[in-house]
């Protein structure tokens, strides 16, 4: 018995060391290829809204050398790596994927706020851009102190102001705010506790109340946090929560008796996953929504028939066209359109994270561009450039969800940048500080 | 054949109480660390020594700092991602307001730190045992993840509770490759497991032993049980902190009270426990498999070519890391630094057991 232990583990052993030698091999010769990594959770408390995003994402770039024969002619790869949504692991996924590709790693989107942390200290010194739309460091919308981060689109920051000013809109007028009672239910991880500042800084101008309710990962637990709600009466809820945090709370809601039509969720607490655990109890609640709503569009109807009818989707067919789909297969446009910016400067050739970074700089994403690129109806155009790493103009609408569909039920509000830019400066200032980082001069810059 | 100690005689007492007192030890030793201290940052691409050896190392440390206090002196503890947690923190605290400090002294200090905050955990083993003290070094672990999420002082007031830190640098020098990261990295711990070798060893390394084989036994000796736990509370904290500190410093770069939450403090207890408790080289042993199985068999299937999904790959690593764990614990409950031992003893019989 002890000879065969000793036998399998020498080749365990010996397995071992070959498998770890394996990721140290050279990348194959220089190919017309283009790499993306994919960070992806499907599994864990967060998988129900991990694994649309990453089919999404998937059948994008599938769909871009389906139908387009790669950007510009050069091939896009992509291979994913399981994060659990750990931050751990989410840097170990980095630091495996990275080097792979012709030209390493594209762009990097860890969809994970606290993961986004850790590698906003990595990608400068490997010069990979980091696109978090719509999450992760608020702060890093300041290009000048943050030159590898693009937090296209939105930051917490807009995304909680423009709920501010729906809500004020719906009591008319933010004189109206005065006296009222906001409970924010967040996770309490660097998510959660990204909207508090703009949400402190509003409560100051216009004198609500703002309740403070942490929900400890992964948030199936939030009995202590409604009962608290069903105490004090907020007359309003926003959830800023991921993953099963956001059913949990819905449901909780229905428990406690707190009406959903009062709950304002933010754009990760607003996909079908977040909703239908809770059945008709989650009829009415409303969460808001930047790029990309569900439908299905040019685009869908293209990965429909160039992807799925050939047994080449990568998820399920009716998962086209669900709100976290169609938000990945936009990030993996952003990404795609980065690439293809910096090769109008640089080539149609593969393009190294530096080029990318420039092309992520320059982005004009226009109405004509959105509609040539199938996305028409799905989102708003964008523009970035060297100081502005959000893009603006930065706008989400609010939907709500009437027990079969998400459905919009307010216009396009602007975020207000009179508010959010100089909370900007000064985080990114500080930041700087203490990172000793000199920020780019933007006039300088090419 | 080759490992066998006839012949060498040992004429002084010095030769006697060395660390590794057969000489084949000392080579293999020695040669051990010419490999990690040269050919591994020579040979090794970046992403191994960054992803893999790096943390390895590092909870390498944290485990033998649990080691010390549950395998030699027998005190459960579930605290130490709280431990780990007040290193990293305090380090942080100390490098942000006094921006003079070098790297190691900033270690020391949230070593430091993390040690007093030990010894106060520590306290109550002075009167319960076992499971129970388990439970009450939980505690430590709520503290910890409460202070460090609402305590804004300690964060530097930042907004999202999550704190970062420049790249390491000490005597001008800029720690920016994962090589020159994995050196200093290798340096300290090999230096820590030195002293804990030779902790283990001495005077208090025995009245831990004592304490942890019978405590009424070790007292009716001469033992006295105070000093004992809180030394091995202590000290045993200082590892973990000087762990933390590192991995915050070193491995993250930027953190939350997340990157230390139970879930840590059952991570390290496993590594001792799978490794082996009571051993130095045990903790090295649970460390490499705890932290690199996982990442291992989730690479396996893509290396052998199969066409996998990344759930199921993700599934599949869990369930044959479950399964090892059972495996080896059934196979060796004392661990796999007691298989290490058997397969030395086998080895001075080979190749001819009678």
């Amino acid at each position: 018995m002890r000879q065969t232990t000793r036998t399998r583990l020498m080749a365990l052993a010996i397995a071992t060391s070959g498998a770890l030698a394996a990721p140290a091999q050279a990348p194959a010769a220089a190919q017309n290829e283009q790499f993306f990594p994919s960070l992806v959770y499907r599994t864990g408390a967060y998988a129900p809204n991990g694994v649309p995003y990453a089919n999404g994402y998937a059948d994008y770039l599938k769909l871009v050398n389906a139908r387009d024969g790669g950007i510009n002619g050069v091939k896009a790869t992509f291979e994913e790596c399981e994060t659990g949504y750990a931050t751990d692991r989410g840097v170990e996924c980095y630091e495996r994927l990275k080097g792979k590709g012709p030209t390493g790693a594209t762009v990097v989107q860890p969809l994970s706020t606290g993961i986004t942390f850790a590698l906003t200290e990595k990608a400068p010194i490997d010069k990979i851009p980091l696109i978090t739309s719509g999450y992760g460091r608020s702060e890093s919308a300041e290009g000048r102190v943050f030159p590898w981060n693009f937090i296209l689109g939105g930051t917490y920051w807009t995304a909680a102001d423009i709920l501010v000013q729906h809500i004020a809109k719906k009591e008319g007028g933010f004189d109206k705010l005065k006296g009222k009672k906001i409970a924010l239910v967040y996770h309490d991880s660097p998510y959660g506790k990204e909207p508090i500042p703009l949400l402190v800084e509003r409560s100051k101008m216009h004198g609500y109340e703002l309740m403070q309710i942490p929900v400890t990962h992964p948030g199936v637990e939030q009995k202590a946090a409604w009962l608290q709600i069903r105490q004090q009466r907020p007359d309003y809820v926003f959830l800023w929560g991921w993953g099963v945090m956001n059913s949990t709370s819905i449901k909780e809601a229905v428990a406690t008796g707190y009406p959903r039509e009062k709950m304002y969720g933010v754009w990760w607490a607003g996909a079908e996953p977040d909703v239908t655990p809770a059945g008709d109890g989650a009829k009415g609640y409303n969460a808001l929504n930047f790029q990309a709503g569900a439908g299905r569009g040019k685009v869908h109807a293209d990965v429909l028939k160039l992807l799925h009818d050939k047994g080449q989707g990568t998820g399920p067919r009716d998962e086209v066209g669900k709100v976290l789909y169609n938000r990945g297969m936009i990030h993996a446009m952003f990404a795609v359109e980065g690439v293809r910016r910096a090769q109008e400067r640089y080539g149609k050739k593969p393009m190294t994270g530096e080029q990318v970074r420039w092309g992520l700089e320059n982005l004009n994403i226009d109405a004509n561009r959105i509609k040539a690129l199938g996305f028409e109806g799905y989102m708003v155009p964008l523009s970035t450039s060297c100081a502005d790493h959000m893009g603006t103009p930065n706008q989400a609408r609010v939907q709500t969800w009437d027990g079969k569909n998400w459905t919009y039920t307010s216009d396009w509000y602007t975020a207000d940048m009179a508010v959010i830019k100089p909370m900007v400066t000064a985080a990114a200032n500080k930041y700087a500080a203490e990172k000793k980082i000199t920020p780019r001069d933007c006039s300088k810059d090419l | 054949m080759l490992y066998r100690e006839n012949g060498q005689f040992k004429a002084t007492y010095r030769a006697d109480q060395q660390i590794f007192p057969i000489r084949q030890d000392r080579i293999v030793v020695a040669a051990f660390l010419v490999v990690a201290f040269v050919a591994v940052p020579l040979l090794a691409s970046d992403y191994l020594l960054q992803a893999l050896v790096t943390p390895f190392l590092i909870l390498s440390l944290a485990a033998i700092g649990l080691n010390l206090l549950v395998g030699y002196c027998g005190q459960i503890s579930l605290g130490s991602g709280a431990f780990m947690a007040v290193g990293a923190y305090a380090a942080y605290n100390f490098a942000l307001r006094i921006p003079e400090l070098n790297l190691i002294v900033v270690f020391i200090l949230g070593g430091l730190t993390a040690m007093l905050v030990g010894i106060l955990f520590g306290v109550p083993s002075l009167r319960i045992k076992g499971l129970y003290l388990a439970v009450a070094t939980l505690a430590a672990q709520f503290f910890s993840d409460w202070t460090f999420a609402r305590i804004k002082w300690l964060t530097n007031y930042a907004a999202s509770g999550s704190v970062s830190v420049s790249t390491p640098k000490m005597f001008g020098f800029t720690f920016q490759t994962p090589a020159e990261r994995y050196l200093l990295v290798l340096t300290i711990v090999a230096l820590f497991a030195l002293m804990a070798k030779n902790l283990v060893r001495g005077h208090l390394g025995r009245a831990w032993m004592a304490i942890r084989d019978m405590d009424v036994a070790a007292e009716v000796i001469g033992i006295r049980p105070m000093y004992a736990k809180l030394t091995a509370f202590a000290l045993s904290s200082f590892f973990i902190g000087v762990a933390g500190a590192m991995w915050g410093f070193i491995h993250l770069g930027s953190w939350e009270p997340l990157a230390f939450d139970v879930n840590r403090s059952l991570n390290l207890l496993f590594m001792i426990i799978i490794g082996g408790l009571g051993s130095i080289l045990g903790s090295f042993f649970g460390a490499a498999f705890i932290v690199l199985m996982p990442i291992l068999l989730n690479q396996v299937p893509a290396m052998l070519g199969v066409p996998i999904s990344t759930a199921a790959a993700s599934h599949l690593e869990f369930m044959i890391f479950g399964a090892l764990i059972v495996f080896f614990l059934i196979v060796e409950p004392h661990g796999l630094a007691r298989l290490w031992a058997i397969g030395k003893e086998k080895l001075r019989l080979w190749p001819f057991p009678h």
